[in-house]
């Protein structure tokens, strides 16, 4: 398994780029001090102009590659823990609606279609907007409109894993039927369920970016969003307040998916859609 | 007689990292006019990946790499994508295993066939329409006028394979090229399907390559004989020479594994029944919706019969029988709607769940597909005490057990350790075999467990069974569609059709003295029953 992600280039390259901005986001305090909110030198300084900012400055004489490396921070953060969030309230309500089936079925699939129904976008700035924007309130709203894809995906992989015959093994050897559930069944979906949390984290990160850049982010957090968002009115005469934020986003989001599709093609080679055996 | 086909020296590659560097190797091969010829191997001997050659139809990455196959003094192997293309159907077809994955299921099969026609350009809509028509009747379809307007899953497993066949000989093609066509098809069917291409041989003149693991079927319908394995030619010849004085060491082992109807030794059954089951009723009711009647099926309908303690039960009959239903009922993996099961004085189909459950190790079962029937994420010591533990054994204690089971089962305490896919179908099936043997039960229920083996495979279980039954005196209810599987284990037969229980009685009266009609006719349709004959007579 591992060995046909090594060998696969594009995951590869999702890995390097992703391991980058993890650590641009570990070292952030130890390369600007002064955190990203520090007014350094006069506003609007294109990159390279002055020496030590080679990213120049925003509006506010701010140093735009400080705000990028806390940028990432929040990015990851957000994006890693609302996609934990999610597979916690997504595969728990799947897998009981595709084991037990029936009404706890019809219930769990309803009340998942309800979040269905609702543009995931506008839910998730309802929700920003009732609470406080903080992270944690962000980290939820984006949490609670990304589960019910989980949720069908972990349903649909339990109701064919459920009728394999090893499950009724398990029921003759006279296990109940939560510990079937949970030794025989749950660890036959876990890749497919990887799969979609590598790219679900992707998907957090451009929500997060969305809803700073609408100013429902958090205040007290720099994000890439927020960077965005503030240097729309002078895009036209500071292109790099926004270019290299948005740089950021697509460079993170690319590798989740790189390293995303990689683990899809690792664990079904059959689908892979590459020819090469 | 004249070559429609000759292959020489036909050698295959396959990708880098493939458990042998070629799929099948310096291969030559002649079909005659009018000529059938089988090619006979078990799995991965390498005997599909001929056909597919010819027919162009290689996997990614396995190639053709020497050889040539003349076929009208032209090479097939070398043609352009387009010549192959006109080649294929009009010239050469195929028929495959499994005819519902090999019929679109969204177009009805009348459009199917004249599909074959429009592919080629040939005739006007009302003229295809017409042909398709005479093939289906060709073909011996009931109801022709209905069946082309039918779809794929309306028909049975035989009238789909039946619909294969004509959409090949549409536009009569010189060569048939069969992929175990009857694998998948009950005994009957199989013989009917059998009968089809002999009579289609015999009108149209047409050569056949006919793929198969089954020597059965060899007798009924070779004229000559292609042995594979590993990707060679080990064995040629007249079908008549190879299987009455087979010469290569690997043929005589095939030809010894086959179960041949040879009778056991009746042995004296004691009194006392292991499983009891009373009248058992048990219904499936699909569908029903507004506008739509419930559709019922009788999967099992008043049956009664025991299993002696230390006595092997046979269970045959036709998919859609009910056997299988039978035997879930029997474990309870599936609640009967009337009857009951007495297992050792308790009634099975009464107990409830949570009862159920501390009742479940008395019966066990071995499951048919050894690649489904193992937690593929589970190592096999899991597997065995999961069960045993749940019931209160120690875990050392029931670990100790498992070692000495797969010792007992022939692979060894150290595969305890290790995961299911790094065993072999015949492996994982004493695998599952020492899984049912832990929990220590009166009954094994085997539902078709050696039907996915190849035959020198089957043999070494079924082996394996019959030293178990020796040992442990086992009481097993055997449930195949394979009589002459049956015969070499079963202590009694009980032949079962649409969910009644037909005939049941000692094997040799069931095999010489058939009291139901029903009987007679699956006798008579097991493959290669005469050429068997001559073993049973001396047995």
């Amino acid at each position: 398994m591992w060995k046909r992600f090594r060998s696969n280039m594009g995951a590869m390259i999702g890995v390097v780029l992703l391991i980058a901005v993890i650590v641009i986001a570990l070292i952030a305090p130890l390369l600007f001090p002064d955190g990203p909110w520090q007014m350094v030198q006069r506003p609007f300084l294109a990159p390279f102009a002055v020496d030590g900012l080679p990213l120049g400055t925003d509006t506010l004489g701010r140093n735009v590659a400080a705000q990028l490396a806390y940028g990432a921070q929040v990015s990851l953060l957000v994006g890693l823990v609302s996609t934990l969030v999610a597979l916690l309230i997504g595969v728990p309500l799947g897998a009981l609606a595709g084991f037990y089936g029936g009404y706890a079925d019809e219930g769990a699939m309803r009340f998942t279609e309800f979040f269905q129904t609702i543009p995931n976008f506008a839910l998730a700035i309802v929700l920003v907007a009732i609470f406080e924007p903080t992270l944690f309130s962000i980290t939820l709203a984006i949490a609670i409109v990304s589960w019910p894809p989980v949720a069908r995906l972990v349903r649909a992989e339990v109701m064919s894993v459920r009728t394999r015959e090893f499950v009724d093994a398990a029921r003759l050897a006279g296990l109940s039927k939560p510990r079937i559930l949970i030794q025989q069944v749950l660890p036959n979906t876990v890749s497919p369920i990887i799969v979609m949390a590598s790219l679900m984290v992707a998907t957090a990160i451009l929500l997060e970016s969305s809803l700073s850049f609408l100013g429902l982010g958090d205040p007290n957090a720099m994000s890439w969003g927020y960077m965005i968002g503030a240097a729309r009115t002078v895009i036209r005469t500071s292109w790099w307040l926004s270019f290299f934020p948005g740089i950021a986003i697509v460079i993170t989001v690319l590798a989740l998916n790189l390293i995303g599709e990689g683990l899809n093609d690792a664990f079904n080679p059959h689908l892979s859609r590459k020819g090469k055996a | 007689m004249s070559e429609t086909l000759t292959v020489e020296r036909l050698t295959i590659g396959l990708p880098e990292g493939a458990d042998r560097p070629f799929a099948v190797e310096n291969v030559s091969l002649t079909i005659n006019k009018g000529e059938i010829l089988c090619v006979v191997g078990e799995s991965g001997s390498g005997k599909s990946m001929t056909a597919n050659a010819l027919m162009g139809l290689l996997p990614q990455g396995v190639e053709v790499k020497s050889g040539r196959a003349l076929f009208e003094s032209r090479d097939v192997l070398r043609l352009s994508e387009a010549d192959k293309q006109a080649l294929r159907g009009a010239q050469i077809a195929m028929i495959f295993q499994e005819p519902m994955t090999a019929l679109n299921p969204l177009m009805r099969i009348g459009d199917q066939i004249s599909e074959v026609f429009a592919a080629h350009g040939l005739y006007t809509q009302s003229e295809r329409r017409k042909r398709a028509l005479d093939l289906v009747r060709e073909v011996g379809l009931p109801d022709p006028e209905k069946i082309i307007r039918a779809y794929p899953f309306q028909l049975s497993g035989g009238q789909r394979q039946r619909a294969m066949i004509a959409m090949a000989l549409a536009l009569e093609p010189k060569l048939l090229i069969a992929d175990e066509p009857t694998t998948a098809l009950d005994v009957t069917t199989q013989a009917q399907i059998l009968n089809l291409i002999l009579d289609l041989r015999e009108r149209r003149g047409m050569a056949v390559m006919f793929i198969t693991h089954d020597f059965g079927v060899v007798a009924e319908i070779a004229d000559q004989v292609i042995v594979m394995r590993e990707g060679k030619v080990v064995e040629r010849g007249d079908a008549a020479a190879v299987l009455d004085n087979p010469q290569h060491e690997y043929t005589k082992r095939l030809l010894d594994a086959i179960p041949t109807g040879k009778l056991p030794e009746a042995r004296e059954l004691s009194d006392t029944p292991a499983l009891e089951i009373k009248n058992l009723c048990k219904t499936f009711r699909t569908g029903g919706g507004l506008f739509k009647p419930v559709r019922e099926v009788r999967a099992v309908d008043d049956v009664s019969l025991t299993v002696a303690r230390g006595e092997v039960l046979g269970l045959v009959g036709e998919s859609g029988s009910g056997k299988s239903t039978l035997g879930r009922t029997a474990v309870r993996l599936v609640t009967p709607d009337s009857g009951h099961v007495m297992v050792g004085g308790v009634d099975l189909a009464a107990l409830s769940e949570e009862e159920l459950r501390r009742q479940r190790n008395k019966v066990q079962m071995v499951f048919q597909d050894p690649y489904a029937s193992l937690n593929p994420r589970q190592r096999i010591m899991g597997a065995l005490t999961d069960g045993p533990i749940n019931r209160g054994v120690p875990k050392e204690q029931a670990q100790a057990k498992a070692r000495e089971l797969l010792e007992i089962v022939g692979l060894g305490a150290d595969a305890a350790m290790r995961y299911p896919h790094e065993f072999s179908g015949g492996q994982r099936q004493r695998i599952g075999i020492a899984r049912a043997l832990a929990m220590e039960p009166e009954l094994i229920i085997a539902d078709e467990a050696v039907s996915a083996l190849d035959v020198s495979i089957q043999a070494q279980v079924l082996d394996l069974l019959r030293e178990l039954r020796e040992r442990l005196s086992l009481s097993i209810l055997f449930i195949t569609h394979d009589l002459r599987v049956a015969a070499q284990l079963c202590d009694r037969i009980a032949v079962m059709q649409k969910g009644r229980l037909v005939e049941i009685g000692r094997v040799e009266d069931i095999f010489l003295n058939p009291q139901q009609e029903y009987t007679r006719q699956l006798l008579a349709a097991v493959p290669g029953a005469d050429w068997a004959q001559p073993e049973e007579a001396m047995a």
